[in-house]
C-alpha cells in the first residue's frame, strides 16, 4: 500500500521541469508530503526517493537536517502555531507568551494539545520584528501578540 | 536629510497595488524595456559596477564586480540564486519587499539575469515567508502571462524562467554555499570555498547569488543610472584603501525597546542614535538605552556610547563590530540585563550551527552552557575569558572554520564581554538578576 496518493506523486513530479537534476525535488516534495498527511512518514520517504531516482537514506539524510520535518511518531497537528524567541522578541515579552501558551494548551514546545488541534515550538526569528512579540501561524506571521492575546488566539485556531 | 525619496519604498509608503497594471503605471518596467532595447548585458553590468552598490545581504560585496567573475562566453547554463532566506534575527526588509512590492523586487532580478546571461533563476525563500510567497508566485505568473517572463521576453533573444524554492526553516541555508546545497536536495552544509559559486555554484554550474534588497537596488540603477545611486550615501574613505564606499538608499529595520519599530529607507550612513530617535521613536518608556545589535545579532553590539557611529559599510567596524550586515538595529533598555541579552544570542547559534566544524558546533554549545550557567548565579569571573577567548577563535576570519556563521556567533560574546564586563562581573557575584530566568527555566 503506498502512503502517496496519486495526487501528492503527480504534485511532486510538476517539480520536475524546474530543476536540472531531480534530487532539487527533495524540499518541495518533503513540504508537499508534511503538508497533506501532518509528517513525513518512512514509507513516504521510500516512495519520494523511488520517484526522484534517490536513495531513500539520501531523502532522510536531508529531511533530517531540517528539525522542520516530523517522522510519523510526532505528526503535527492541525495548525502548527511557532512561538518566537528571539531577540526583538524576546526584548518585549516571547518567554512569557511562549510560557502561557505552553500552559494554557498544558504541552512542552514541540508537543501537541491533547486535542489534535495546535501543535506548539518555538521559533527563531521569524521575520516580523516590528510586530514583536510575533509568532507564524503554519507559515503567516501574527504579530503583537502579547499574552492577553493568547486566548483568543487558540480559540481561533480550535475552531 | 529632509529631502530624500524614498526609493525602494516609495510605493509601499503610498500603499500603492502590487498588481502588475498599478506597477507599470508608475513606471515600472520601464528599466527592463530600456536594458533589452538599448542596453548590452555587459552594459547593464557596467552601470551596476559604476555605481557602487554593495551587496545588501550582510557581506558588502561589491555586485557589479561579483557578476565579473562568472565565467566569459560560457555555453551556459547559468544560475541566478536569489537569497531571500531573511533568517538573521531582527532582519524584515525583504519581507517588507516581496509582500508589498513584488514587481520592484521581480524587474531587478530580471535585469540582473539579462546582465548575467542567468536563464533561470531561483529565489530561495525561507518556508516561514508564506505570505511573500503567495504574492510573489502571483506577481510571477503575471509575468508569464504578459510575455516579461519565459521565451523571447518582450520580442528579443532573452529567455527566463524564476522560480519560488521554500527553505524549511535553517538559518544556515542563508550562507550562499548553504543555500546552493539545500537548493540541490541536500542538508544545508556550506560549502569550502575556493571554488566560488561564480565559477562553480548551482548544480556545478557558474551561479551568482544576490539578496532581495540588492536586486530591488539594480532596477532603479538601470531606470535612472549609476550617478543618481552615487549621490546618496557615504564616499570611500580616502585612509581605509579597502572601502569602497557606502552608496545609495538602504531599508533600516528598527526594533526592540523603541517607542515606532519598523523599516525606514534613508541613503546609508545615518547615525544609530538619529535612527533610535529620530525614525523609531526613540526609546520606550522614558528610558535611556543600554545598548543595540547594529546590523542583526550577527555584527555584535554596541553601547549606548558608540551610538553616533554611522551605520554604513564602514562605520561599526569602527567600534569593533563585525560590520553593517543587515543594518538591522534591536536596541535593549538600560532595565535589561546584558546577561539575558547575550543568553537569548548564543542559544540562536547553538540551535542554528550546521555542526560541520568542530569550532563552531563545539564553541556555539559551551558558550550557550557557559551563559546558562551564568544565568543561574552559578559563573565563576574566568568564565568571562574563556567566552572570550572562544569568540576571539571561532570563524573564518581566525580560519577555523567553513562559514561566517561562526564569525557571527563570536562578536556578539566578545563585543558583550569586552564592553560590559562590569556589568557581567557583578551579575555573577550576585549583585544583579535575570528577569526572565525564571520563565526560561521552564521550557
Ligand atoms: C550564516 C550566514 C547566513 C546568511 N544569511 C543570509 C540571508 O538570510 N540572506 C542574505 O541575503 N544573505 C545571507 N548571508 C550572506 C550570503 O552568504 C551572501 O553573501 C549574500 O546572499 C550575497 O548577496 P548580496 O551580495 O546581494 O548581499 C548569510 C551569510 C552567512 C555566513
Ligand atoms: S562555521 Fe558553523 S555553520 Fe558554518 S559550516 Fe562550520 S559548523 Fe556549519
Ligand atoms: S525576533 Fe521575533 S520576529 Fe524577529
Amino acid at each position: 500500500m503506498s502512503v502517496l496518493s496519486e495526487e501528492l506523486r503527480q504534485k511532486i513530479l510538476a517539480y520536475v521541469p524546474r530543476y536540472p537534476n531531480k534530487q532539487a525535488v527533495t524540499l518541495p516534495a518533503l513540504h508537499i508530503v508534511q503538508d497533506a498527511l501532518r509528517c513525513v512518514p518512512l514509507e513516504a520517504i521510500r516512495e519520494i526517493a523511488d520517484l526522484l531516482d534517490l536513495s531513500p537514506a539520501e531523502v532522510h539524510d536531508t529531511m533530517s537536517f531540517y528539525g522542520f520535518f516530523r517522522d510519523e511518531k510526532q505528526p503535527l497537528g492541525k495548525t502548527r502555531l511557532w512561538v518566537c524567541r528571539s531577540l526583538a522578541c524576546g526584548l518585549r515579552g516571547a518567554e512569557e507568551l511562549l510560557d502561557t501558551v505552553c500552559k494554557k494548551l498544558n504541552v512542552q514546545p514541540g508537543g501537541t494539545s491533547a486535542d489534535g488541534k495546535i501543535t506548539v515550538e518555538f521559533a527563531e526569528c521569524i521575520g516580523a520584528c516590528e510586530g514583536a512579540p510575533a509568532v507564524l501561524i503554519d507559515d503567516e506571521a501574527r504579530m503583537n501578540v502579547t499574552p492577553d492575546k493568547v486566548d483568543a488566539l487558540l480559540d481561533e485556531l480550535r475552531q | 536629510m529632509a529631502d530624500f525619496e524614498p526609493v525602494l519604498l516609495r510605493r509601499i509608503l503610498k500603499k500603492a497595488s502590487p498588481w502588475l497594471d498599478a506597477y507599470r503605471a508608475d513606471g515600472g518596467y520601464r528599466a527592463l524595456q530600456k536594458a533589452v532595447h538599448e542596453m548590452t548585458p555587459a552594459q547593464v553590468v557596467d552601470t551596476v559596477k559604476t555605481s557602487g552598490l554593495r551587496g545588501r545581504g550582510g557581506a558588502g560585496f561589491p555586485t557589479g564586480l561579483k557578476w565579473t567573475f562568472l565565467p566569459k562566453d560560457h555555453p551556459g547554463p547559468i544560475y541566478m540564486c536569489i537569497n531571500a532566506d531573511e533568517s538573521e534575527p531582527c532582519t524584515f526588509n525583504n519581507r517588507i519587499l516581496m509582500e508589498e512590492d513584488p514587481h520592484q523586487v521581480l524587474e531587478g532580478i530580471i535585469l540582473s539575469c539579462y546582465a548575467t546571461r542567468a536563464s533561470t533563476a531561483y529565489v530561495y525563500l525561507r518556508y516561514e515567508y508564506g505570505r511573500s510567497y503567495r504574492v510573489m508566485q502571483q506577481a510571477i505568473d503575471e509575468l508569464y502571462n504578459n510575455n516579461l517572463l519565459g521565451r523571447n521576453i518582450l520580442g528579443r533573444d532573452f529567455h527566463l524562467d524564476i522560480y519560488l524554492h521554500r527553505g524549511a526553516a535553517a538559518y544556515i541555508c542563508g550562507e550562499e554555499t548553504a543555500l546552493l546545497e539545500s537548493l540541490e536536495g541536500k542538508r544545508g552544509w556550506p560549502r569550502i570555498k575556493p571554488p566560488f559559486p561564480a565559477v562553480e555554484g548551482a548544480f556545478r554550474k557558474p551561479t551568482v547569488v544576490n539578496n532581495i534588497e540588492t536586486v530591488a537596488c539594480v532596477t532603479h540603477i538601470v531606470d535612472r543610472g549609476a550617478d543618481w545611486f552615487k549621490s546618496m550615501g557615504v564616499p570611500p574613505d580616502p585612509k581605509n584603501p579597502r572601502d569602497t564606499g557606502s552608496y545609495g538608499p538602504k531599508l533600516y529595520c528598527i526594533s526592540g525597546h523603541v517607542n515606532k519599530p519598523g523599516c525606514v529607507e534613508l541613503p546609508l550612513g545615518i547615525t544609530l542614535r538619529e535612527l533610535i530617535d529620530k525614525y523609531g521613536g526613540g526609546v520606550w518608556k522614558g528610558r535611556k538605552a543600554k545598548g543595540a545589535i547594529p546590523g542583526g545579532i550577527s555584527m555584535g553590539i554596541m553601547t549606548e556610547a558608540e551610538f553616533d557611529t554611522p551605520l554604513d559599510f564602514a562605520g561599526p567596524a569602527k567600534v569593533g563590530c563585525l560590520g553593517l550586515g543587515t543594518a538591522a538595529v534591536t536596541v535593549f533598555d538600560e532595565e535589561t540585563s546584558i546577561v539575558d541579552v547575550l543568553y537569548n544570542i548564543c542559544r540562536f547559534f547553538a540551535h542554528e550551527s550546521c555542526g560541520q566544524c568542530t569550532p563552531c558546533r563545539e564553541g556555539t554549545g559551551w558558550m550557550l552552557k557557559i551563559m546558562e550557567r551564568i544565568r543561574r548565579g552559578q559563573g565563576r569571573l574566568e568564565d568571562l575569558n574563556i567566552l572570550e577567548v572562544a569568540g576571539d577563535q571561532m570563524g573564518i576570519i581566525p580560519g577555523t572554520t567553513i562559514c561566517g556563521l561562526a564569525d557571527g556567533a563570536g562578536w556578539p560574546v566578545k563585543n558583550a564581554i569586552r564592553k560590559f564586563r562590569g556589568e557581567f562581573e557583578q551579575y555573577i557575584r550576585g549583585a544583579k538578576k535575570s528577569r526572565l530566568l525564571e520563565l526560561v527555566k521552564t521550557h
